[in-house]
This record gives structure tokens, C-alpha cells and sequence, in this order.
């Protein structure tokens, strides 16, 4: 008797699984429920482009609707990858265009993508409908105007901190007075400014517009006339928020603003004038997520803002909100979740009192139950902040705490900061993003190797004495998946002997640490599914197996060496030269 | 290696001072001072001495403090009459016909061409002339030269100091018959 359930009725099942966490379980199973999962899954995330071929993909998920594509490690954001490395779109456009013609969104992180891709883009996805770019590069405005002028069904265009060859804003006026169907746009990182009576019209035939994001070049006045245009936005970047307007100006504004019902999320304010403060008073209750960490404002003036945001959920803002704004924030925003304090530099010059501590943060984890995410650049820190902290939130998932001195001892004791992230590791049991920072010695790792079980992603730098920091995380952290350092003193010994935990990460990465070149060969050979890359701009002429790499990037893959190495990556593969590792094999 | 040891007083400090980790952290920026160099293309390390000609800030780590590039320097210098430091970092390469060693500036600490003449004069011992207009450098074998964004060689003090400083790549000082094209003057 055949016991397998008719593929039919698995489909029909597996319409209603959208986590892709569960359709990777369902496709272990046997042979049929792989089939007919793969071909039913409409959602594809590939976390690392390197990890699979672009073909593979598009073979095992004929009928993708919606890809989702990362590039370049995480620490590229703080130019520590060199440019030219890698992470091109091109090769999986192509491949996408020639096998699934259907696929109507695309989502690009840290991924090079050219005018050309574009161009692809918009020939050849009729159906088009969703591209999101954040930390991309290498593409022009020519490249939107492309995207523009073919995409009749666009949805949602966002280009989210892209570095952009602006060639000016005439790329807005392509999009065709037939295009109606626009949700979502965000330009913001452009600079040029954009023909504002091209964007009015576009906002005119919009209806279905949620969420605009304007660039700096907008001005105060323009936005008067988009927002009456556009009251029903969900999300707001304003544009440069510092024009002087006259009396009737601001008051048709304010009327703009107070028409806007459904408006949960503000962000833009850049250069935002101390007295234009009062115009957003009336969106202010109905914030879930505000974005100040481009307004120059000081405390106060935020505070006048902030205590009027009830419902506030996600905060992001700089340094200039002190302790005392962050008081405000404790006891006024209750439903905070995500905090994220950015530094405005302020305290580098001498004719600021920038007065913001370790007090602040301790403030909001007394103050907000449902903190779990958390951001903080701080000059110093100490040891018995972070445990109240803990004490408080053992809720929290994500703790990146940038101690912007680096080596910096707790400020009162003048002892390391061992002692906090213990009590970080040790009491935030569901903590999975973790980035630690100030003086720390090989026992803060011992903690988190022990404590840290739920951790996926860990960020160091500047820290640790030895190779033994390496070992406790590597054998310690079960869930580990993504590791980067830079900075600290290890480690041939610990990479070595834990080669095998390298293949249940998706990548780690180590700059300018002490890794010889021949452990990396050492690595290379031991471990064949992983590549090994040694990114090294400046190497020895003749490379003795003892001298330190600039840098290493380590992933697993199902795709071997990559074929668009630049000169300065260094593997076995592709500099066979370069020779075996005369390190003991052990 | 030799380098390095000549190197330690220059180095670029990343501790405390008067912790005891100071000479720790020194040992371990000196192996690891390599990486964190920028560019280096006809350098030899021992030539190469990177001294700071500004009052001296904060040591500038490559990534450091971990924050996008878009969000430095949000606090513009409207206050950049006096007192900043000129922090945004515009660090060119200056040569000098003749001398065997190059030097790197950070254009944002001047004022003006004044001072940033004044420091070159004092940096590589050597005197600039009057700028004239018209007719460029008068009374020195020297002249003052710069590359801008175009590949161009052009003399500095023809364009706003504000233009200047964003479009120039690289300083050198022209001695002698090189100059006479740009210079003119004797």
C-alpha cells in the first residue's frame, strides 16, 4: 500500500508553511517532500552569495518569486573590506533573468550591482515589482532611470545607504504617467536634487503610496506640498529640515503634519531647526519608530519631542540626548523596544558638554520592559551598569555595546569589563546578537563560550590576551554562525584545532590579528568545504608560512573557490604558488 | 624588524595613558601596523614617516569607531571658525623635488592658503615666494604645485581655499626648470 501523500495535497500544505527556517525541514525529509517543496517555495534567501552557485539556485527554485541576496561581510560597512573583493550582482541577475523570468523582487545587501545589472533587471522581469538596495554600490542614477521607465508594475524602489554615482535628479522624471501602483520609495542616500513638480505628480497617481523617503536636497517647503499630496503615508523620511519658511508657511505645514492619521514611522530631520520641533508634535503619539540620528538637536529640544512619544518602539538617535533624554525616554516611552545611540563626535570637541554616560542605558533598561535591542556608543563603561542592565533585561536578544575608547578599563574601578558581559551572557538566555567592546581579558569569553548558547553573531575587537578567547567561543558558543574580529591577539592554535565548528558557521572573520599565513593554507587543506580567503593588500614578497595576514574571511560553501577573486585574495586554489602549509597536520 | 623599532615613536597609541598596557598594545599595533596603514604605493617603510603636522587628536584607527560613513561628521563644524580641529581628515601627500622622503598633511587643519604655505615652508625647509596672481610665484626656485580631481597639475593659490581643498589629490613642491612653466616668476 502506498503511504506517501499525494503531491497535490503536500502542495496545498505547504501553501500555508511561510518560514523558510520550516520549508528547510520539510525539504529533509525524503526525496518527494524535497521535490515538491523546492517546487512550491516562492521566497529565497541565500545569506551569502558565495555560498551557492546562482544556477544551483534557480535550478532547485523554478518558480522563485523573490530573492534575497548578501554579499560582503558585515565589517565592510566600516571599510575594512577592500574594494574590488566582491559580492557582484551581475552573475545571479543573469542567471535569474536566463531561468526564472518571473521573479518580481529582489533584495540586495552589501552587494556591487552596476548600471548594467539594472538594465537587466528591467528588460528582463516583466513582472517586476520590489528592488531593495541597502549598502549597495557601483551603480549610477542612470541605473534607476532604467529601472523607472521599465518597470510598469514597480512596487517598492528603496535604496538604503547605497553609495550611488549621482548624475543628477532626472532619473524621478522617468517613471511614466502610467505608473500607479508605487508603495514604497526611498532615495535618501541620493544627493541631487529631484524635480519637485515630477515628484508631486508621481506622489499625485500614487494612492496606494505607504512609505516615502525623501533626500536632503528636498526642502521644508516641498515636503508642505507632498505631504498634503500624500496624507495617508505610513512612513516618513523627511527631507533637509532647516529652510527658513515665513509664518504661513509653517503653519500650513503644521496643518500638513496634523493630517497625517496613519504616519507610524519619521525619520530624515537632517539639520532639523530647534524651532521647526514643534511641527512634528502632533504625529508624535501615533510613532512606533522615530529615526533622530541625522537631527543635530540638542537634549532639550528632543525631550520636548520624545515625551510626547507614547507608543515609541524603535528609537534611534545620538549622543546628544544625554543622560537626562534618555531619563525622558525611560519614563515616556514605555513600549520601547529597539534603542539605538549613535555618536554625533561632539565629545571629541572641547566646547561640548556632551554629558552621556553608562547611566543613560542603565535608565531605559529600568525604565522599558520590552527592550530587547540595543545599539550604544558610549565613551566609557562599567562593570556594575552592565549587571544592572542585565538585571533588568534578561529579555534582551541584542546587546552591542561600542566602548569607543578602545582598551577602556570600567571608568570606576579601573578593572576590565569582564564582570559585565558576563552578566550580560550569563542572564540574557535568548541574547543572539552580541558586540563587546573596552578592556577585556581572556575570561569575558570564557563566560561567553559558557553562557553564550543562543548566540549567533558575535563582533570583537580590541580585546582578549590570547589565543585562548578564540577556543572558548569557538567550543563554547553552540549556536554560533557569524564571527568577526578585528584586532586582537590570536590565533593559529584555536582556529586550528577548531576547524571542524567552521563548517556550522556560515562565516568568520579576522583582521588584523596574529593568523599566519600558514595556518590559512594549513586551514585551507584540512577543510575543503569551506574557502579560505586571505585578503592581504600588502603581502611579503616571499611569504615565509610564519608571517601574519592582514585579513581573513572564512565561509562554508557548497560552490568552491569563486572564480571573481581580485589580486590581493589569497587562496590555495587560485595561488596554487603560494604552496602547502609546513605546519604539522594534525 | 628594524622598521618597526624605528617606527615606535611615531606609533599611533591606542591605549590609556599610564595604564599597563600601554607597551602591550604598542607591541601589538606594531605587528599589526601593516593593516592599518592606508595606502602605501611606492613607499618603502623606512622612508616613509607619517607625522602629524596637526596639534595632536585622537589616534585614527581604519573603521574605528564602527559607524558608516554617512553617519561622520553629522555635527558640521558650523563653529569651524575657531576652534576645531579641522576633523574631517583631508590627508594628502606632499613631495618635494629632491628630497627623499615623502610627508603627509591634513589639508583640513589650514585656514587658508597662508598657513598651509607657512607649514610646507617650515616642513620641508625651504621658501615659497609671493603669489602673485597674474604671474604665480615670484622669488623662489620653488613653487608650490597640486593634482587635482581632473589628473591636472595646477598652482596652488588659484582657486578658493574651500575648492581646493576638496579637488586636491596630492601636493608637490616643483624645483628648478620644472617650475618655470607654472611658476614664471624669477
Amino acid at each position: 500500500m502506498d503511504l506517501r501523500l499525494p503531491s497535490k495535497v503536500l502542495e496545498h500544505i505547504l501553501s500555508f508553511v511561510d518560514s523558510n527556517e520550516d520549508r528547510n525541514s520539510v525539504s529533509l525529509v525524503c526525496k518527494s517532500w524535497f521535490e515538491t517543496e523546492r517546487r512550491t517555495r516562492k521566497r529565497v534567501i541565500v545569506r551569502n552569495c558565495y555560498a551557492v552557485t546562482p544556477e544551483a539556485v534557480a535550478r532547485r527554485f523554478p518558480e522563485m518569486r523573490s530573492l534575497t541576496l548578501k554579499g560582503k561581510p558585515h565589517f565592510a560597512d566600516y571599510n575594512l573590506v577592500p574594494d574590488g573583493w566582491g559580492g557582484y550582482a551581475w552573475p545571479w541577475i543573469e542567471a535569474m533573468a536566463a531561468k526564472c523570468p518571473s521573479l518580481e523582487e529582489l533584495r540586495l545587501k552589501r552587494m556591487v550591482v552596476t548600471d548594467e545589472c539594472l538594465e537587466k533587471i528591467a528588460a528582463s522581469f516583466k513582472d517586476f515589482k520590489v528592488l531593495v538596495l541597502t549598502s549597495c554600490e557601483g551603480f549610477s542614477t542612470d541605473g534607476l532611470a532604467a529601472i523607472a521607465v521599465a518597470c510598469s508594475n514597480l512596487r517598492e524602489l528603496e535604496l538604503r545607504e547605497c553609495i550611488v554615482e549621482d548624475l543628477g535628479g532626472d532619473w524621478l522624471s522617468y517613471f511614466p504617467e502610467t505608473l500607479t501602483s508605487l508603495v514604497s520609495l526611498d532615495f535618501s542616500c541620493l544627493d541631487s536634487e529631484v524635480k519637485l513638480s515630477d515628484l508631486e505628480r508621481l506622489v499625485s497617481r500614487s494612492p496606494n503610496l505607504k512609505s516615502l523617503k525623501l533626500n536632503r536636497a528636498v526642502s521644508l517647503d516641498a515636503l508642505g506640498s507632498l505631504l498634503r499630496l500624500a496624507p495617508q503615508l505610513v512612513e516618513l523620511g523627511t527631507g533637509s529640515f532647516s529652510d527658513k519658511l515665513d509664518q504661513e508657511a509653517v503653519s500650513k505645514l503644521s496643518q500638513a503634519f496634523s493630517e497625517m492619521k496613519e504616519l507610524k514611522s519619521l525619520s530624515g530631520l537632517w539639520d532639523v531647526l530647534p524651532e521647526y520641533i514643534p511641527l512634528l508634535y502632533s504625529v508624535c503619539p501615533g510613532l512606533t519608530s522615530l529615526n533622530l540620528s541625522y537631527a543635530t538637536v540638542q537634549m532639550p529640544d528632543l525631550v520636548e519631542l520624545l515625551t510626547r512619544c507614547s507608543n515609541l518602539q524603535k528609537l534611534w538617535v545620538m549622543d546628544l540626548i544625554e543622560d537626562k533624554g534618555l531619563q525622558v525616554v525611560a519614563s515616556s516611552c514605555k513600549e520601547l523596544r529597539e534603542l539605538r545611540v549613535f555618536p554625533s563626535g561632539a565629545e571629541g570637541l572641547n566646547d561640548t558638554n556632551v554629558a552621556m554616560t553608562e547611566q543613560g542605558l542603565v535608565s531605559v533598561s529600568e525604565g522599558c520592559p520590552n527592550l530587547e535591542s540595543v545599539l550604544y556608543f558610549c565613551v566609557q563603561f562599567t562593570n556594575a551598569a552592565m549587571v544592572t542592565i542585565a538585571r533588568n533585561r534578561p529579555n534582551l536578544k541584542c546587546f552591542r555595546l561600542c566602548v569607543m575608547e578602545p582598551f577602556a578599563p570600567d571608568h570606576k574601578t579601573q578593572k576590565p569589563l569582564d564582570e559585565g558581559f558576563k552578566a550580560i551572557a550569563e542572564r540574557c538566555k535568548d541574547l543572539q546578537r552580541l558586540s563587546v567592546s573596552g578592556l577585556l581579558t581572556d575570561k569575558a569569553f570564557e563566560y561567553i563560550g559558557t553562557h553564550g548558547k543562543k548566540l549567533r553573531m558575535l563582533s570583537i575587537a580590541f580585546a582578549g590576551d590570547s589565543d585562548l578567547m578564540l577556543h572558548h567561543l569557538l567550543s563554547g558558543c553552540e549556536s554560533l554562525n557569524k564571527l568577526e574580529i578585528r584586532d586582537c591577539p590570536f590565533g593559529d592554535t584555536a582556529l586550528l584545532e577548531n576547524a571542524a565548528k567552521l563548517e556550522t558557521m556560515r562565516s568568520l572573520w579576522m583582521s588584523s590579528c596574529c593568523v599566519s599565513f600558514g595556518a590559512c593554507k594549513l586551514l585551507s587543506q584540512k577543510m575543503p568545504k569551506l574557502n579560505v580567503e586571505v585578503i592581504d593588500e600588502h603581502p611579503l614578497e616571499t611569504r615565509p608560512d610564519s608571517s601574519p595576514v592582514e585579513r581573513i574571511y572564512i565561509y562554508r560553501t557548497l560552490a568552491g573557490p569563486r572564480l571573481d577573486m581580485p589580486e590581493f585574495v589569497w587562496t590555495i586554489q587560485k595561488n596554487p604558488e603560494i604552496g602547502v602549509s609546513h605546519l604539522a597536520i594534525k | 624588524m628594524d622598521e618597526f623599532v624605528n617606527l615606535k615613536e611615531t606609533e599611533l597609541r591606542l591605549g590609556l595613558p599610564g595604564t599597563d598596557n600601554v607597551s602591550e598594545e604598542i607591541e601589538r599595533v606594531s605587528c599589526n601596523k601593516r593593516a592599518l596603514q592606508g595606502d602605501t604605493e611606492n613607499e618603502t617603510e623606512s622612508s616613509m614617516m607619517k607625522m602629524e603636522t596637526c596639534p595632536p587628536r585622537k589616534a585614527q584607527i581604519v573603521g574605528w569607531p564602527p559607524v558608516r560613513s554617512s553617519r561622520k561628521n553629522i555635527i558640521q563644524t558650523k563653529k569651524n571658525e575657531s576652534d576645531s580641529e579641522g576633523g574631517r581628515g583631508v590627508y594628502v601627500k606632499v613631495s618635494m623635488d629632491g628630497a627623499p622622503y615623502l610627508r603627509k598633511i591634513d589639508l583640513s587643519c589650514y585656514k587658508g592658503y597662508k598657513e598651509l604655505l607657512k607649514a610646507l615652508e617650515i616642513m620641508f625647509n625651504f621658501s615659497v615666494g609671493e603669489y602673485f596672481e597674474r604671474e604665480g610665484y615670484k622669488g623662489s626656485d620653488f613653487v608650490p604645485t597640486y593634482e587635482d580631481k581632473d589628473g591636472d597639475w595646477m598652482l596652488i593659490g588659484d582657486v578658493p581655499w574651500e575648492m581646493f581643498v576638496c579637488t586636491c589629490k596630492r601636493l608637490r613642491i616643483m624645483k628648478g626648470s620644472e617650475a618655470k612653466g607654472l611658476g614664471c616668476g624669477v
